[in-house]
């Protein structure tokens, strides 16, 4: 690899590495179902830059391209799913405190 | 392309929406805050020659997410004033954490040697539009995303309707 996509590479990965533990540290410490789907969604961020990078270091940006616009598809049904369970938990609890999510009968 | 200065201001203003999302007490400023990530990588995005990519970025994950939460967050019960004390003095022990392992990450990231000797394959001869990719290459892509998309659908017909009382 030659010099400047490595640098690109080193740069972009150092911040996508932030970025993904910023939501990793979200999802294990927040008690908010909401907050967490917020975590899950920086998570799916760090993961679409880090194949842009990917496929513009290889020249393969389209399909780079057609896989994010796939992530992205997946990406909103899960928030819009997750959304809606939150609701119905919400509905159920009275809260949307992950700690009383242990009541849940299975 | 080389990284400019540009391209790590952008990168820096990204990680501090993302801390502020992670670490901001209301939930409709952490939906902004998430907005905002969701916009500057957007711009990264159009900057590493990918513009449809960064056209659907900004569209869905900037407009469509955040209307998802701002209505989830509308139609949940606000905290009374008295859990919003008792949430912000145990937030404050939980989230104190987050900015040490990120410079602690980022100082081990720093003093990490990481070999620079990986081979990059070949650009192709022929290099495809992501349209040709779509539809001819990974086409089963398209067909899974349909699935999802009506599996979505009925998510939302049957998770978003209040049931009455005595369906229950």
């Amino acid at each position: 690899m030659t010099a400047d996509p490595w640098n690109l590479f080193l740069v972009f990965g150092f911040f996508i590495t932030m970025l993904f533990i910023c939501g990793l540290y979200c999802i294990l410490v927040t008690r908010s179902l909401i907050r967490a789907i917020i975590g899950l969604e920086l998570l799916i961020k760090a993961v679409t830059l880090l194949i842009i990078v990917a496929g513009y270091i290889n020249n393969r940006m389209s399909l780079a391209q057609s896989l994010v616009i796939t992530v992205i598809v997946i990406e909103v049904i899960l928030v819009v799913i997750a959304g809606g369970v939150s609701l119905q938990i919400f509905r159920h609890n009275g809260d949307l405190d992950t700690r009383r999510l242990r009541n849940l009968k299975g | 392309m080389n990284v400019t200065n540009i391209d790590l201001s952008l990168l820096g203003i990204m990680l501090l929406a993302a801390l502020w999302t992670v670490m901001g007490r209301s939930l409709l400023k952490a939906t902004i805050g998430l907005a905002l990530t969701s916009a500057v990588l957007t711009i990264l995005i159009f900057r590493l020659n990918s513009p449809l990519a960064a056209v659907f970025e900004l569209s869905v994950c900037t407009g469509l997410i955040t209307v998802v939460f701002v209505s989830t967050i509308s139609l949940t019960k606000p905290l009374t004033h008295k859990e919003i004390i008792e949430m912000s003095k145990n937030r404050h022990k939980r989230y104190i954490y987050l900015p040490l392992i990120l410079v602690l990450t980022a100082i081990g990231l720093v003093l990490l040697k990481i070999p620079n000797d990986f081979a990059v394959p070949q650009p192709p001869e022929t290099p495809l539009s992501v349209q040709n990719i779509l539809w001819n290459v990974r086409h089963l892509d398209l067909f899974g995303q349909i699935i999802i998309m009506l599996a979505g659908a009925f998510g939302v017909v049957t998770l978003f309707t209040e049931r009455r009382k005595d369906d229950r």
